[in-house]
Order: C-alpha cells, then sequence, then structure tokens
C-alpha cells in the first residue's frame, strides 16, 4: 500500500478504459447537494432486526395448534393453582358432616351427594359439589386429580429441568473435546443408555429408603423417598439421551469459522460453549427439553402404576389411575378423569413441542 | 467392515461386563436379603440359607464367583457344548433360572415380536402416505391420530381396552396361559411405537422427497412407485432403525405394565417380582438377558444404517 505513488499523492488510482467507476476529479462541490430529511428516511431500513429468538417466537404465534396447547397448558396451571384454594377439601380428608365422619360418601357419582349431605342441604345448609365425585375412601375425587395433576406436573417439569442441565453439560463437553475424552465419555453413555432404568429406580428408592430422613411434614417426605429417587434417576439415567444430541450437534458447530475466529483472538473453551456453540444448539434444547417433559410425565405414572411412585396419601396422576382399575366396571369415570387428564397434558406439550420445532429449527422450512 | 463388526461385538461385551458389574453391587448395596420373609425366619436359618448360597462372602468374590458359573466352558472333544450359560437357581422357589427364563421368554417374545412387526410395518405406511399425501384428507387423519395415540399411556389403553372389548362386549376372550388370546395385549403394546414410527417416517420421507436426487429421479421418468420405494423410502428409514432397534429389545423382554394388566406370566412381570423380593440371581439373570438384547440390537442397528444407506462409512 505504501509504495503505491497514487495513494500517496491523494489522488484517486487511474481509471481503466472500460470500469463504471465514476472519475470524482470531473465534479465539483457544487454537484452535490445534502440529502434532505425525507431522503434520509428512506434510506432507514424498513424493518426492525429481529434476533432469532424473536424470529422464532413469532413464527410460533402464528402456529394455530401451537398457541391452542398453550393455551390449554396455562388453563391447567391456573386450574391447579387456584382449584384448591376455592374447593372447601384437602386431598386427603374423609369427607364429614357436621363433624360426623360421612360413611356414605364412598364412590359417589360425578355432583351427586351422599344422604347424610342430602340432609344437611335440605336443612338449609351449604355442600360444594363433588364435581368427579367420590373416591373409595370418601375423598373427593376433583381435588385429588389436582393435586395429582400438580405432582406430575412438577414432576415433569423438575425431571427434564435436571435432565436438561446434565444432559447439557455433559454432551458440550464431550462434543467439544473431542478425540480420546468424547470416546469415553460416550462408552459411558452407551452403557447407562443399557441399564434397566426400572432396576435402577426400585433399588434407589429402596436404597433410598434407608438413607434419607426428611423433616415430617415438609414437602419431600409427603412425596416419599420413591419420588425423591425418581428424580435422581432421571438425574442418573435420562439425561443420555440429551448429551447424545448435543454433541452431535457440537461436533459440527465447533467446525464453523466463527468458532476458529474467537480461537484465534483468545477465547477460551468455556467461553466459546457458552457464548459461541450452546446459543447455536438453543433450537435443539429447547425443543428437546418440551418433548421430555412428557416422557417424564409418562414414567412418573408408569411407576405410580405399578406402585413405586408417591406415597399413599399423595395422589399422582398415574397413581390415581392406577387404584381406579380395581373398580372400573362401576366406577368408569374415575380411570376417565386422571387419565384424560394425562392425556391433555402429553399431547399439549407434544403439540407444543412440534410448534417449537417448526418455528426454531432452522433447517426446517415446512 | 469385518474389523468393525469385530470391534463393536467387543466393545458390547465389554458393556455388557460393565452392566453385570453395576447391577450386581447395586443390587447387594440394598438393604434386605432373599430370606426376609413375612414370617421371620430364625437367625440360625438365614445363616445357614447364606452360607449355602455364598451370600456370607465379601461381595466382590461373590460377583467373581458368579460371572466365573455363568460362563462354564465344557470340553469340546469329550462332546459337551463349548460354553454353556448357567444362571444358577433361583433363589426365592429353587428353580432353575434357565427353565423360568426359557417358559416366561417365549411369550413376552411373540408379543413383543408381533407388536414391533406392526408397529414397523403400518408405521413406516402411513408415515409414508401421509408425506406422499401432504396436507389432504388422508395426511391430516393420520397426523390426528398418530398425535392422539403418542398421548396415550399404555396403561390407559390397555385397561380401557380390556374393558370394553373384553368384559363389556366379550369380542376377545380374557388371557389364560392355557388359551392365550394376543391381540388386545398386542394391539395395545403396538399403539405408541406405531404412532410415534408414523411421525418419524413422515418426517423423514418428506426431508427424503425434497432431495435433489428425486427430483433427478423424477426427471429422469423414473416412475413414482419406483421413485418412492428405491429411492426415497430408503432414505427415510433411518432414523426409524435408530428408533426401533432399542425398542424391540425393550418389547420382546416384556412390557410389565401391559403384563400386570392382562395377567400375563411373561418375563416382564418376573423381573419386577424377582426386584421386589431380592431374588439376586434371578434379576442377575433377566439383567444380563435384557443387556446382551440391547447392545446385540444396538449393534445390528448399526451394520442396518449401512445396508440401507450404502453412503455411510464406519471408521
Amino acid at each position: 500500500m505504501e509504495n503505491n505513488p497514487n495513494m500517496a499523492s491523494g489522488k484517486l488510482p487511474k481509471k481503466k478504459p472500460l470500469s463504471m467507476q465514476l472519475d470524482l476529479s470531473k465534479f465539483g462541490s457544487a454537484d452535490f447537494i445534502p440529502a434532505t430529511e425525507e431522503e434520509k428516511r428512506q434510506q432507514d431500513v424498513m424493518s426492525k432486526s429481529t434476533t432469532f429468538f424473536k424470529d422464532g417466537m413469532r413464527k410460533l404465534f402464528k402456529n394455530p395448534l401451537a398457541v391452542a396447547s398453550i393455551g390449554i397448558l396455562l388453563l391447567i396451571i391456573l386450574v391447579i393453582i387456584i382449584a384448591p384454594m376455592i374447593v372447601p377439601y384437602s386431598y386427603d380428608e374423609i369427607l364429614s358432616v357436621n363433624g360426623r365422619r360421612d360413611k356414605g360418601a364412598q364412590n359417589l357419582a360425578p355432583f351427586a351427594y351422599s344422604v347424610l349431605e342430602q340432609e344437611y342441604i335440605a336443612k338449609g345448609g351449604t355442600r360444594f359439589p363433588h364435581i368427579f365425585g367420590t373416591d373409595e375412601l370418601s375423598r373427593d375425587y376433583f381435588v385429588r386429580v389436582i393435586y395429582g395433576t400438580r405432582i406430575s406436573l412438577s414432576i415433569g417439569l423438575f425431571a427434564s429441568l435436571i435432565v436438561l442441565i446434565i444432559g447439557m453439560i455433559y454432551g458440550s463437553i464431550s462434543g467439544y473435546i473431542g478425540g480420546k475424552v468424547d470416546l469415553i465419555m460416550m462408552r459411558i453413555v452407551d452403557i447407562i443408555y443399557s441399564l434397566p432404568d426400572m432396576l435402577m429406580i426400585i433399588l434407589l428408592s429402596v436404597v433410598l429408603n434407608d438413607i434419607l430422613q426428611f423433616p415430617a411434614g415438609s414437602l419431600l417426605s409427603k412425596l416419599g423417598t420413591n419420588m425423591v429417587s425418581l428424580f435422581i434417576v432421571f438425574g442418573l439415567l435420562y439425561w443420555v439421551g440429551l448429551a447424545r444430541l448435543i454433541r452431535g450437534q457440537i461436533l459440527s458447530i465447533k467446525e464453523n469459522e466463527y468458532v476458529l475466529a474467537a480461537k484465534t483472538i483468545g477465547a477460551g473453551p468455556s467461553r466459546i460453549i457458552r457464548k459461541h456453540i450452546l446459543p447455536n444448539c438453543l433450537s435443539v434444547i429447547i425443543i428437546s427439553t418440551a418433548l421430555q417433559i412428557p416422557s417424564a410425565i409418562f414414567t412418573e405414572s408408569f411407576l405410580s402404576f405399578v406402585g413405586i411412585g408417591v406415597k399413599a396419601p399423595m395422589p399422582s396422576l398415574g397413581s390415581l389411575a392406577n387404584a381406579a382399575r380395581s373398580g372400573l366396571e362401576s366406577y368408569p369415570y374415575k380411570l376417565i378423569f386422571p387419565a384424560a387428564m394425562i392425556c391433555l397434558i402429553v399431547l399439549s406439550l407434544n403439540l407444543l413441542g412440534d410448534g417449537l420445532r417448526d418455528a426454531f429449527d432452522p433447517k426446517l422450512k415446512r | 467392515m469385518v474389523k468393525y463388526v469385530v470391534k463393536r461385538l467387543l466393545l458390547a461385551i465389554v458393556t455388557v461386563l460393565i452392566i453385570c458389574a453395576i447391577t450386581f453391587f447395586a443390587m447387594h448395596a440394598v438393604p434386605g436379603g432373599p430370606f426376609n420373609r413375612e414370617k421371620a425366619l430364625s437367625e440360625a436359618t438365614i445363616n445357614a440359607l447364606n452360607a449355602r448360597y455364598g451370600l456370607d462372602r465379601p461381595v466382590w468374590q461373590q460377583f467373581l464367583s458368579y460371572m466365573g458359573n455363568i460362563l462354564h466352558f465344557g470340553n469340546v472333544f469329550k462332546g459337551e457344548k463349548f460354553l454353556e450359560l448357567d444362571f444358577g437357581v433361583s433363589l426365592k422357589n429353587g428353580r432353575e433360572i434357565s427353565d423360568i427364563i426359557s417358559e416366561s421368554f417365549p411369550i413376552s417374545a411373540r408379543l413383543g415380536v408381533s407388536a414391533m412387526a406392526i408397529a414397523l410395518v403400518l408405521g413406516s405406511v402411513f408415515g409414508s402416505t401421509a408425506a406422499l399425501m401432504r396436507n389432504k384428507l388422508p395426511d391430516r387423519l393420520i397426523v390426528f391420530f398418530s398425535t392422539l395415540f403418542t398421548a396415550v399411556p399404555s396403561f390407559v389403553l390397555a385397561t380401557l381396552l380390556l374393558l370394553v372389548f373384553c368384559n363389556k362386549l366379550g369380542w376377545f376372550p380374557a388371557w389364560t396361559p392355557k388359551n392365550p388370546n394376543y391381540v388386545l395385549p398386542v394391539i395395545s403394546l403396538a399403539a405408541y411405537p406405531m404412532a410415534y414410527i408414523t411421525r418419524l417416517s413422515k418426517t423423514s420421507m418428506l426431508d427424503a422427497l425434497s432431495q435433489d436426487y428425486i427430483r433427478t429421479a423424477r426427471a429422469k421418468g423414473v416412475s413414482k412407485f419406483k421413485m418412492i420405494f428405491k429411492h426415497a423410502l430408503r432414505n427415510s428409514l433411518i432414523p426409524v432403525i435408530t428408533y426401533a432397534g432399542p425398542q424391540i429389545a425393550y418389547i420382546i423382554t416384556g412390557s410389565m405394565v401391559i403384563e400386570t394388566i392382562f395377567t400375563i406370566g411373561g418375563l416382564g412381570s418376573k423381573f419386577v417380582s424377582a426386584i421386589t423380593n431380592r431374588d439376586y440371581t434371578m434379576i442377575m439373570a433377566t439383567t444380563i438377558f435384557l443387556a446382551t438384547l440391547m447392545v446385540v440390537a444396538t449393534v445390528i442397528c448399526d451394520l442396518l444404517y449401512k445396508a440401507v444407506d450404502p453412503r455411510i462409512q464406519y471408521d
């Protein structure tokens, strides 16, 4: 550059014969007038710049199925928060009228009242209706289903959170470092993948029963050691799927030029993973977490179904469905309510996951 | 290729051994033993039983002798089998474990194989149909039902099927060991994998149909039939294989939920009762069985990739 004589003397380089370049030396200062305000505005970028996340959200809210499932999920969350405040029964309360145990209130049909309650209402008392009827121990079934939904949903959320954190860290380390470390870490994943999960959950819940002592009355002691061990097993076993997924993503992302650029200006591995790689596999992470929640809810309901789920008075949707099996011929609605709740939650989460995938996966242009 | 298979098989054996070790030590770390009954046995009896089955030794010694006992190498020249697997006897009822497995596994396997076969065939047919008739009525119906069925837990489906078709309508008899009726259990086992495979194969079929080689094939004048079966279907099978491999191993070793609901005495329910009874030998045998099937299924899957898609290279 420095030995270019034209540059040094302030003149423009000599124009080639066929070049389209304007010869600026032919124009004087009178030929240039400043742009008016209106002309300046025309040069402004018409739409606001959008981020990947905002763009995805915009696409998501254009998808009617995804919006409907978000609405249903919000409605369910609202109901499980508000309903226990309105309904005057608790999930483990055996119904009683005027302090007398109501023996006739077993297995009531939805919106039915027992004999004692009918007498009470005839005398002018008011009684909150049993919206879903009552169960075989004369407890209000609606409240039990609501509490069951609470338990199942929070198990789904927390379990997938655990899976997300562990899977993300493990997968990104393995994918980023690569080589021998990756080989060994993936062998570990293979081994964990083929461990019989049911066996591990049962074994852990028995071991933890002896080790863990929760303060009486706390939420953890109400949930029981089975649930806590379920969380631990989720943390120990189920992250492998996500770890594999993220590793695969990172293997391809880390070959990109911007990672190389970051490396050349001296960014450390932790910064590159946090700032460059993880944001780029965000879509995969969001989608698989949305789909992880229903699978956690399924697992919990299976476990409750075979009798190793939540501890007795505390209901979960799976244990309610299991308890309903014994009197199925006479009281089919006791299976229908919790089962329909599971289906509704899982269905809307699945649809939401699909919507998220369509909105956030740049490779899908459908 | 041969080198790859040998390497994978060696790794598979190591994996199974590690799973055995983890299960063995985890199992023995759990308080309670196989001889804790509701009617308490005297201390002397328990000690004698423990000594009889070698449960009084340190756990690592038990593990080594257990693994040594399983692999029973015979002298081929004396007409013995080269390798005989000996899983010992159940600590609960003293029966030979190989007898228990050979009795209950065929039931679970028959259920599982038929369920998976239905799921695979119908699932990929439905998925491909939906992809080929995109946004038409069949597509919408298939998508609706497959989304619905991935949201129904199998125990709910099984219970409802049992209630409606067995108890109320009486179309299918209940399961009895002498007169097993596979229809309802197979339907309830197949529903979820079928719906899942439908969704998988629809996505991957759409993906395959949008590839350049499909356009080339169409431009060359390849018939639609040949295009679908020769070019698109093969390429859309990879995700299905990835899902189906481990799933087959899981399903043929018995779904305990379905087996419990239909009161089928398959391997799944045997496994659960073994765990709750601390029947150490039975737990180990079923774990080894399950893990081996799992690992073998994974290896077969990896080999199938190559058969389906020759572009895949092994290293």
